[in-house]
């Protein structure tokens, strides 16, 4: 038998911790991924990673992490995958800490924690402000080290076009093409792991990343993979408003002691701890964006009668905050001007997550055999919505479990996918070379960068804090007009070198499938639950939605169809604050 | 002092190139004035109507930019001749500081051009590779808390671990490049970070071999210029200081030993 191959794609977080997984048992990783994985987008990640290390007397516990999840996530989220991920968190950490991780310390020189959103416990291990960015280069390290044994091919600026499936149903591996010299090659894999996080650039503006388009997601969609949850998108409360981006500004600021306020009657009005007491300011992400959304847009109160409010740090000691959130703090007054330590930051919410994603089992893999995928591209560990540190974990704990299945499943094989693949690689690489002249050939009306920006206009405005029926109706028959006028694009650069233009073409079809599938999941689920909010259904209806919504492609449109939630670890209660 | 009520437009003249073996040349763009932009936003202008300031219809201009918050380094660039990420460098302060005149863009010098301003940074990546810039553990697995750190220690390296591997201090250096040996003022900081660590202490030999072999640490002119240009704000200088009285610790001791 000939040697296994695997392919990863995606050198995020949890690209790269199932990478690493899989190399620690001799298995050779093709790596491939749009940037150098060192810049991939789990380096915006800021205010830390969750787990009940239990280290300041608070009695917090991996059953209170369970439930402060579950709960949050407004009982949408499978709990056997979720006791699992709360279960390996301390453990993660841990290893992450061995690694060379530079996490703040405490005076002891252990783990310093601190409190986050939707917890009353203090939970989250941190470096600073800039914790993705510290346990990404920690893992891009770890992966490095492999590449030098010659366990790792790292395939950095090239991007996946679409996915070897044969006949029977069976992944055997990728094609993806060179963004430089736009080569398109075949990667005969026995297993594919897709870890491409979200794709916030369906709203053009969001706290994410340009590369973050969820194209890869889209190619398997469009394979006939399910998506899952796709109208869960999380809206951050706290990102400064920008004109090419809205940049976040962690929730360790509330963390930290930061308050959120605004005027009202011409004094300071300290909206979110009036109306929740017990949590203040650090109400789970969802409640706190609709409240700044109802102050600033249905009350009239934003600062500057602009639809912002003020985040405030300026009453903490600096040495505290430069110690805490320097990074943040560095951020806001690069891009804005003004000085955290000494005058309140002015936010609003902004698109920054999606809950939803590729549909898969229990060991991240989808239903097509040999076909895996991990972070925040799947749907598996925060229902309706996210709590604040939970991404970088489940990012790296969905790679610790989809490596090894990966392992598994190659071992059981009988022959490699060299062995049996046949003319399939050679025929789909034909397919997407002829594919690609098209693209360059498009000589439409339509500027692709300026389509995209009337569909994320449209999707700001009608799919994000507040969902009404009438205009996600609206918003979906657009998506076909636009759909329709995709094909009118002039592709405007004509290049044969390094043609970003093509490749976005091609990420922009894949937008505005999945921009359906968030419409049409929308549209479909009456109820208000977690950051999903419609004012025409105010109450979470668990008789008729307590489901996981599955968006299958047929035909170019989404098809809508439901499974059941794992709840068999915690009765669904009400969820209030 | 531009008053910038009196800007009608952006000016941006880009050093652009084809592919890495065609010539290059310049091209001005001229993009409507609007407050709070910055170099990325300009760029992405562009793309909606590639024209020149003359009115020629011209391919769009390529470069790198990814997380816009200057934390993935990738979008680094030469803006009016000085290395720095383009995402953080807005309009408004360079036409403030610099006047109505062009703002010129050029690919950093010191490494391959793929397009326009888009260039290859993999040396960066390999000279990590060199100096062992990684904790060697044993596995992944979970096997107890990591080793204690000081919270002094830990900001020193919390400092070098920020280090987005840009290019900056690279395209500063004059000691550095495009066919030199030297393995750069950032790998060396590195290597303070993970000689500190507890677990990584125990393999910090392998790492100064590679300090003091040829293309190391000796090869540094101390001209400085490296932590003038960080985006970081990283004290290269004193990391670099730090590591060579390691690595002189290291020499003379094998030098005693033989």
């Amino acid at each position: 038998m000939e040697k296994t191959r695997v392919v990863v794609v995606g050198g995020g977080l949890a690209g790269l911790m199932s990478t690493l997984k899989i190399t620690e048992k001799d298995i050779h990783v093709d790596l491939i991924s749009l940037v150098p994985v060192k810049r991939s987008h789990s380096v915006c990640a800021q205010g830390g990673v969750n787990a009940a290390l239990d280290t300041k007397g608070e009695h917090d516990s991996v059953d209170q992490h369970f439930y402060d999840t579950i709960y949050g996530g407004d009982f949408l989220a499978n709990q056997t995958p979720v006791k699992g991920l709360v279960e390996n968190a301390p453990g993660i950490i841990y290893a992450m800490d061995r690694m060379g991780v530079m996490f703040t310390r405490t005076s002891e020189g252990l783990l310093d924690l601190r409190r986050f959103g939707g917890v009353k416990n203090r939970r989250t291990a941190f470096a600073g402000a800039t914790t993705g960015q510290q346990l990404l280069y920690a893992l891009d390290e770890q992966v490095r080290y492999k590449e030098v044994l010659g366990l790792v091919t790292k395939y950095e600026n090239w991007e996946m076009i679409d996915l070897l499936i044969d006949d029977n149903g069976v992944c055997k591996g990728v094609v993806a093409q060179n963004l430089a010299t736009m080569e398109i090659k075949d990667f005969v894999a026995d297993a594919v792991v897709i870890a491409t996080g979200g794709a916030g650039m369906i709203y053009g503006r969001s706290t994410n990343s340009i590369i973050n388009t969820g194209s890869a997601a889209a190619i398997l969609y469009q394979h006939g993979i399910p998506y899952a949850n796709g109208e869960f998108v999380q809206i951050h409360p706290t990102a400064m408003p920008g004109d090419d981006k809205l940049r976040l500004m962690s929730e360790s600021a509330r963390g930290d002691g930061a308050r959120v306020w605004t005027y009202k009657d011409g004094k300071p009005w300290y909206f979110l701890e009036e109306r929740y007491p017990t949590y203040g300011n650090l109400v789970p992400r969802d409640i706190a964006a609709r409240e700044i959304y109802d102050v600033c847009v249905n009350m009239g109160l934003g600062v500057d009668g602009k639809n912002q409010v003020y985040l405030d740090l300026s009453h903490l000691p600096t040495e505290y905050l430069d110690r805490r959130l320097k990074g943040i703090m560095d951020i806001y007054q690069t891009f804005y001007g003004d000085d955290p330590r000494k005058v309140p930051m002015k936010i609003f919410p902004a698109v920054h997550y999606f809950m939803g994603g590729i549909h898969v089992d229990w060991n991240h893999q989808t239903k097509i055999p040999g076909l895996f995928a991990a972070g925040e591209c799947d749907y598996m560990y925060h229902g309706a919505n996210r709590l604040g540190a939970n991404s970088l974990l489940s990012a790296m704990y969905s790679g610790t479990v989809c490596g090894p299945s990966v392992v598994k499943y190659v071992s059981g094989l009988n022959a490699t996918a060299a062995e049996t693949i046949g003319n399939l690689a050679e025929l789909t690489v034909k397919k997407q070379q002829a594919e690609h002249e098209k693209l360059t050939k498009m000589e439409g009306k339509e500027n692709p960068y300026k389509l995209h920006d009337e569909m994320s206009d449209i999707m700001y405005r009608n799919a994000t804090i507040v969902r009404i029926n009438k205009n996600l109706e609206e918003t979906d028959v657009k998506l076909q007009e636009f759909q329709e006028r995709w094909h009118n694009i002039n592709i405007t650069d004509f290049g044969g070198y390094s043609n970003q233009t093509v490749m976005y073409v091609r990420q922009l079809r894949g937008m505005m499938d999945l921009a359906r599938v968030i419409v049409g999941g929308a549209l479909r689920r009456n109820e208000s639950r977690g950051s999903h909010y419609k004012p025409e259904f105010p109450k979470r209806d668990d008789e008729n939605f307590l489901k996981t919504t599955l968006a299958t492609y047929k035909n170019g449109a989404p098809e809508f169809s439901w499974e059941e939630v794992d709840i068999s670890l915690l009765k669904p209660v009400e969820r209030k604050y | 002092m531009v008053d910038l009520k009196n800007v009608k437009y952006i000016k941006l003249k880009i050093k652009r190139r084809d592919n890495p073996s065609s010539p290059s040349y310049w091209q001005e763009f001229h993009i409507p004035y609007r407050p709070n932009m910055n170099i990325v936003s300009a760029l992405m202008e562009i793309r909606k109507n590639p024209v020149t300031a003359d009115g020629q219809q011209v391919n769009p201009v390529v470069w790198e930019c990814n997380c816009l918050e200057e934390v993935c380094g990738a979008c680094t660039m030469l803006i009016n001749g000085v290395p720095r990420q383009a995402c953080a460098a807005l309009t408004d302060k360079l036409i403030e500081k610099y006047g109505d005149r062009p703002i010129q863009l050029e690919p950093l010098t010191k490494f391959p051009v793929i397009r326009d301003l888009m260039i290859d940074r993999s040396k960066m990546f390999d000279n990590l590779k060199r100096v062992h810039a990684w904790v060697r553990v044993d596995g992944s697995w979970a096997i107890g808390r990591g080793p204690r750190l000081s919270e002094k220690d830990q900001s020193i390296a919390y400092e070098i671990s920020h280090c987005m591997t840009c290019g900056c201090c690279l395209e500063a250096c004059p000691n550095y490049n495009s066919k030199s040996d030297f393995v750069g003022p950032n790998a060396i900081a590195q290597v303070r970070m993970f000689n500190m660590h507890a677990i990584g202490r125990t393999q910090a030999d392998e790492r100064l071999e590679a300090l003091t072999a040829k293309g190391g640490i000796q090869d540094c002119g101390n001209s400085q210029n490296c932590k003038q240009v960080c985006p970081k704000h990283i004290n290269l200088t004193a990391h670099i200081a730090a590591m060579n009285r390691q690595a002189n610790a290291y020499v003379l001791k094998n030098f005693l030993d033989k």
